[in-house]
């Protein structure tokens, strides 16, 4: 986030917040301050996000941004799909010191999930290289996108962590990689279990279909189809919106591929034998027919998978657009009117390559309710959120809008007013918005998950280990661990083998 | 030369406003509130209670300002006066469309930004940042500019996209960066990097430049009628050309025509008077070469 700041002086310049009485300043619209991160997340009636993507040596810094941020409760997954240390074990068949070295790594960095990132992909690239398909072999180590995806799947089953695993595939935003992704959803499939084994985030980037950018059409169904048919996967939209953003991933080979495309500043990052990372400004436009189809891709994938526990409401933050554009995705998914506002302004090829028009589907509230709230709690294993049961947090939003009264298909912009500011937020029982604006600036707890391993094999590997990093790290192991202390408030969820 | 100022200055203007500075204020004030597209159809009262910021105060206009005069009118006959020691005062003009803005002493930093049309004259120096992103209209400046005059904000790559700006004196570094319409003319000398990335437009030196004219420029032109020690090595020699025509007016040479940046599309001129720059001479064999 430091980086994309750095490089974006521009988009916080007019996007600026002053201090009031309970708040502080800051400034940015795609990659704001910490602090206004915080408040505006809280503003819209959302108490609780995930850092989903951090590479392990820079987990450090990773926990002091989210100890920055104010009233949420946060959560941060490291990546392990590039690491050299699992690629190691799992080309050499020992799943169970993997396991030990996944749970050893989780409560270094104190992450809550196991994330993988174009799995074998960016270690190619560190040779200026990808892999294009599952069964493409990684530079310099004997496995393949493929083995280090089930090999992940099954320590995830084997350490019975409370989320799946987060998977952001190959091939991302290309056109016709619809195939990949299906690929990547059937290779897991017989390893299921009675909950879902596999979350697909930022699904809308990884549904097209044709050769190239001209002939780019959308394969949002069969996709849809695939996660209908299946129980063990969920997925989230990763929504565009038109407007000014900043993109962000740990998918160096996609960013420079990015940049390539609309020759903006680019940076790219090398995290030794972790991962890597990439950004670069995008302006998605409504003119332009690519991101006109990207724009359908994301409604269709929310729209036609029935059940709202298997899609999330995301917009990637901030690669397809701020999280503060959730209102107006809200409406368009509520109402099919707004969605037609916009399809008469984009271009008219997009309706040769989509479906979105012959869609009649608008979500009811307690899907919205579902997908942005309790399908997504569900999915990553927080029993204390995304209810009102007891034993739930009371965090609790309230909209100025009456569900009995409203008719949100056509009054979609009253909608969009009433989700941009909530008139009461309650985070854990205390009221810290009101009206619109926060009135309490609280501390927000840090989960992390303390898994149990074999504790023999920890021990194990831990000589091992120590070797590794004195032969491959720049950093000395004990300046590599995040102490618990180095939390702000710290909530260890503990597993059991 | 006319002045564009006292040009359009002729014509009577009945509705005017003058804010007088009442005090110094301590730290820089950020004043997007004072452009006649605001003020012209607002009683006194209610012009006396716009918002400002003083550093991270917040504070009327009234407070800062004896503000007398008549509004009401036409915004495009509007006149708006600012007088006293306004160095701090920034992001006068601000998104300006129409009327007239005068100021009297110094300018601050960002003077008219994002202006769009009507007038801005400032009879003393203005701040860094003059007219940036500037879309249409006009800026005369009776004293020197700061840098960045006409120039996209960091890490934009949105310039001046239209409009002219006028400097009887000198201005800084990075005139005219990412500019792709409009004209800037500099009647005194030049910083370093005057059309920096710019795509288009014509800036006009009539004093030396410092040197690196149209570093990264993919289009448009740069005239130095005065003195610049040396040229990119990314730029090559095209011809040598008697006069150039800016807008309507014709400036005689003879010039050095020079093409670049070869690190781009090599579509920018850059135009150096030879009368004033022997020093350049050795180009002229590599233009008897072609």
């Amino acid at each position: 986030m430091n980086a994309g700041r750095i490089l974006r002086p521009e988009d916080h310049v007019n996007d600026v917040e002053a201090k009031t009485a309970t708040t502080r300043s800051g400034v940015g619209h795609s990659v704001p301050s910490t602090l206004t991160t915080g408040y505006r997340y809280t503003k819209l009636g959302y108490t609780t996000v995930v850092e989903p993507a951090t590479a392990p040596l820079k987990t450090k810094h990773t926990h002091e941004e989210l100890n920055d941020i104010p009233i949420l409760d946060k959560a941060c997954f490291p990546v392990f799909g590039n690491n050299w240390l699992v690629m190691e074990y799992l080309s050499e068949g020992k799943l169970e010191e993997c396991a030990a070295f996944v749970t050893w790594l989780l409560r270094a960095t104190k992450g809550y999930a196991i994330k993988l990132v174009n799995p074998g992909g960016i270690e190619a690239w560190a040779w200026g290289k990808n892999v294009t398909s599952l069964d493409d072999q990684v530079p310099h180590f004997n496995i393949t996108p493929r083995e280090i995806l089930r090999g992940l799947c099954k320590v995830n089953r084997l350490l019975n962590l409370p989320h799946a695993i987060h998977v952001h595939p190959n091939n991302l935003g290309k056109p016709g990689n619809f195939q990949t992704t299906i690929d990547t959803m059937d290779c897991l499939r017989d390893l299921r279990e009675d909950r879902p084994i596999l979350h697909m985030t930022h699904i809308q980037f990884e549904g097209y279909g044709g050769k190239d950018w001209f002939s780019i059409t959308s394969k949002a169904p069969e996709i849809a189809d695939y996660v209908n048919t299946y129980d063990h996967v969920t997925v989230d939209m990763g929504q565009i919106v038109f407007t000014d953003t900043t993109t962000m991933t740990s998918d160096g080979p996609f960013q420079y591929q990015l940049h390539l495309l609309n020759g903006n500043k680019w940076m790219n990052y090398d995290v030794e034998i972790e991962s890597g990372a990439g950004i670069v400004p995008f302006r998605y436009r409504r003119s332009n027919l690519v991101n006109a189809v990207q724009w359908t891709v994301g409604l269709e994938l929310a729209l036609l998978v029935n059940s709202p526990w298997k899609v999330y409401l995301t917009t990637d933050h901030p690669n397809g657009g701020p999280f503060t554009s959730y209102p107006r995705i809200i409406s368009w998914l509520m109402s099919k009117k707004a969605r037609e506002a916009v399809m008469a302004k984009i271009p008219k090829g997009t309706r040769r390559r989509t479906c979105l028009e012959s869609i009649d589907r608008e979500l009811s509230f307690s899907e919205i309710a579902v997908m942005t709230r309790a399908g997504a709690a569900k999915a990553l294993g927080l029993k204390h959120k995304g209810h009102l049961a007891v034993g739930a947090d009371a965090d609790i939003a309230v909209y100025p809008t009456d569900p009995k009264f409203v008719d949100p298909s056509n009054d979609y912009r009253e909608l969009v007013k009433a989700f941009r500011n909530a008139s009461y937020v309650l985070k854990e029982g205390e009221i810290v918005v009101h009206k619109g604006n926060v009135v309490k600036s609280t501390n927000g707890r840090t989960f992390w998950v303390n898994a149990t391993a074999q504790e023999d094999l920890l021990s194990a590997i831990l000589p091992e280990l120590e070797s590794k990093f004195a032969e491959y790290y720049t950093v000395k192991m004990e300046n590599y661990l995040v102490r618990e202390e180095y939390l702000g408030r710290s909530d260890p969820i503990q597993t059991a083998l | 030369m006319n002045s564009i100022y006292l040009k359009r200055f002729r014509v009577k203007w009945l509705n005017r406003i003058v804010l007088e500075l009442k005090r110094q204020p301590r730290v820089p004030v950020d004043s997007k509130t004072i452009s006649p597209n605001v003020l012209s159809d607002k009683p006194l009262e209610e012009i006396a209670v716009l918002e400002i910021w003083e550093g991270n105060r917040q504070i009327g206009l009234g407070e800062l300002f004896n503000i007398k005069g008549d509004t009401g009118g036409p915004t495009s006959d509007f006149h708006v006066v600012v007088s006293g020691d306004t160095r701090k005062i920034r992001c006068l003009g601000y998104r300006m469309s129409s009327g007239l803005l005068k100021i009297e002493g110094d300018a601050g930093m960002y003077v008219g930004e994002e202006m769009c049309g009507g007038l801005i004259s400032v009879d003393g120096s203005a701040g860094s940042w003059l007219g940036s992103k500037m879309r249409g209209g006009s800026i005369e400046v009776f004293g020197d500019a700061g840098d960045h005059v006409g120039a996209a904000y960091r890490g934009s790559h949105e310039g001046m996209t239209g409009g002219q700006i006028r400097i009887h004196g000198d201005c800084g570094s990075e005139a005219g960066s990412w500019m792709s319409n409009g004209t800037v003319r500099v009647e005194g000398n030049a910083g370093m990097f005057p059309g920096v990335h710019m795509c288009g437009g014509i800036i006009l030196i009539d004093g030396n430049c410092t040197g690196r004219a149209g570093a990264g420029m993919t289009g448009g032109m740069v005239i130095i009628r005065g003195r610049m020690e040396t040229i990119l090595p990314s730029f090559s020699i095209e011809q040598i050309r008697k006069r150039v025509k800016v807008r309507e007016e014709t400036i005689e040479g003879p010039f050095y025509v020079f093409r670049g940046d070869v690190g781009g599309a090599r579509t920018g001129r850059i135009f150096v008077n030879v009368a004033t720059n022997p020093q350049l001479i050795w180009c002229e064999k590599y233009l008897e070469a072609w």
